[in-house]
């Protein structure tokens, strides 16, 4: 894991090939983050994982989050695993809820990974969070007829109410 | 006449499952057939999705536990551990010595007993039946010392934030330690059985061949990995438990085949007996949980006679503890390859977000390149060695 200062320093070798595509940066718990934009993190990926000397090769998890009520609420966390460094380094991609029916979008890094296939459909799946330029964004876990985005921090932890026959003929 | 003689060939599409012997859960899968090779392949899941990562979200820290061991109902000890150590990160609790060296031993067992199934299974679908028999024997005694330590032979609910939830028994290092010396001549012996075996032999060797880049590339670990010859194990990669002081192999693979796969896992059982032999000699007196009342229960002696305990028995029982608002991602070596839980606490009782990366689930996109090509029964042999677990892979 690169600690607090060097994590900084990355944070400075990526301005200096991608300025302004690092956000913000945090260390808590021994855990290094970069908060990237979203708009731009397939570079920030692509770069991480091909300039020399850094080699984030694998792609470890990629997990969806909903900070609700924080704003932007959404996140993506892409975990990423240097195996000759043995360092882990997770890059974070806010994003806003676009309101309404419409579903946040981010690129997908299929491409650059692809073990991220299923992960981003599952993400999809959960979150309602489109990954742009995935080759099969479909549920994965749910029903294909699924209506609603269920990990989503408002959508109601709850089951379908089963009618039994034994209460529907006595008090039904 | 001469498209009468020419051979014809016609792509005819399959569905197997998801209610198949030998799909090891309800895994379906659509498979384009050219005669009996395997054109392409689509694995459909989802048919045991329970929302336990969403029901976790409901329940207290400590009640999450038992819902994550259903996750992957063979190797729940590991569900526990990834969890209960992602919890411990955001809180920053170090847990006691004995404690890491007890869970390390539990970990172990769970990784033979769940290499035990996947043995037995696969076996059973080669055509080897007596191999079943033989491995849940081994199987049923791992789990008599489930039962000792913990009252369950199954989904134990033993680790605890903070440590294990009782010390182990009397008697349980003996009856721990003769198994231990015993399973790796059982191991031989189902070598014996299998390493010659014509049948055996034909149907896995020089078949489901992925390249270690590939494998990497689609983010397959643990054993699947080792046996394309890359020795990655997280246990040796970051310092966790009572790994970092006990001296075990990592077993690699050559070729990659399921032959390998197969190499890989019966010498990851003689590892792991290893290992909790060495725990045995090495447990370290002391208490077997952190003494943090802010987290860990009180024992259950001082209830009667501290009003304090009582106390806190009561606020931790009824509201929880509460964690401060961050982020963790931690991840342990599961019989199946990188085991990683992300706990997101908001500040209150009850865990934000709790994720897994399984490892069948991610595993199980390299199933396509494992049987692409190869024949239909090449494609079963395959799937027993990548070893899915449904119910990990759903959730």
């Amino acid at each position: 894991m690169p600690d607090g200062p060097g994590l900084e320093l990355l944070r400075g070798e990526i301005d200096a090939d991608l300025a302004g595509v690092v956000l913000d940066t945090s260390y808590a718990k021994e855990r290094a983050v970069l908060i990237v934009d979203p708009a731009r993190v397939r570079d920030v990926l692509t770069w991480l994982r091909d300039t020399p000397g850094q080699g984030y090769r694998f792609l470890s998890s990629l997990h969806a989050a909903d900070y609700l009520p924080a704003q932007p609420r959404f996140a993506v966390h892409y975990e990423l695993l240097n195996r000759d460094r043995v360092e882990r380094l997770r890059v974070k991609a806010l994003l806003a809820d676009p309101g309404e029916d419409a579903l946040p979008e981010i690129d997908s890094c299929v491409e650059l990974f692809p073990t991220a296939e299923f992960q981003e459909r599952e993400a999809y799946d959960f979150f309602g969070i489109v990954f742009k330029g995935h080759p099969d964004l479909t549920r994965i876990l749910l029903p294909e007829d699924y209506v609603g985005w269920p990990q989503r921090r408002d959508f109601p932890v709850g089951g379908e109410p089963v009618t039994f026959t034994y209460n529907e003929r006595n008090y039904g | 006449m001469a498209e009468l003689t020419e051979p014809r060939t016609e792509v005819m599409t399959v569905n197997i499952g998801p209610h198949h012997p030998a799909t090891h859960g309800v895994l379906r899968l659509i498979v384009d057939l050219e005669g009996e090779v395997v054109q392409d392949l689509k694995p459909v899941i989802g048919y045991v999705h329970t929302g336990i990562e969403k029901s976790c979200e409901d329940k207290s820290y400590w009640k999450v536990i038992p819902f994550v061991e259903r996750m992957d109902y063979v190797s729940y000890f590991f569900q526990m551990e990834a969890f209960c150590g992602a919890v411990e990160r955001l809180i920053e609790l170090e847990i006691p010595p004995r404690a890491k060296y007890l869970r390390t031993i539990f970990l172990e067992l769970n990784r033979i007993h769940s290499h035990l199934v996947w043995l037995g299974t696969t076996a059973l679908d080669l055509g080897a039946i007596s191999m079943l028999w033989y491995c849940f024997r081994e199987r049923d005694k791992i789990l008599d010392l489930f039962e000792m330590a913990a009252g369950q032979r199954m989904h134990t609910r033993y680790f605890q934030v903070g440590g294990v939830i009782e010390d182990i028994p009397l008697g349980f290092e003996a009856k721990c330690r003769a198994f231990a010396e015993e399973m790796p001549i059982r191991v031989g012996q189902y070598e014996d059985l299998l390493d010659r075996n014509e049948v055996f032999l034909q149907r896995t060797k020089g078949t489901g061949i992925v390249s270690r880049e590939r494998l990497l590339e689609l983010g397959v670990s643990g054993p699947l990995l080792r046996a394309a010859g890359e020795p990655w194990d997280l246990r040796k990669a970051f310092d966790y438990l009572a790994y970092p002081e006990l001296d075990f192999k990592i077993p690699v693979g050559t070729v990659g085949d399921n032959y390998d796969r197969y190499r890989v896992r019966v010498a990851e059982m003689v590892e792991s007996a290893r290992i909790v032999a060495q725990c045995l000699d090495a447990l370290p007196e002391g208490p077997f949980i952190a003494d943090d009342r802010k987290y860990v229960l009180p024992p259950r002696s001082e209830l009667s006679t501290s009003m304090e305990s009582l106390i806190h028995h009561f606020k931790l029982v009824t509201e929880g503890y509460r964690v401060d608002p961050g982020e963790v991602y931690y991840s342990i070596e599961s019989p199946r390859g990188e085991l990683g839980c992300m706990v997101l606490a908001d500040g209150s009782a009850k865990p934000a977000r709790v994720h897994f990366r399984d490892p069948s689930f991610v595993n199980l996109q390299a199933f396509r390149d494992m049987a692409v090509d190869g024949y239909v029964a090449d494609m079963i042999a395959s799937l027993g060695m990548l070893d899915p677990i449904l119910g990990g892979v759903d959730r």
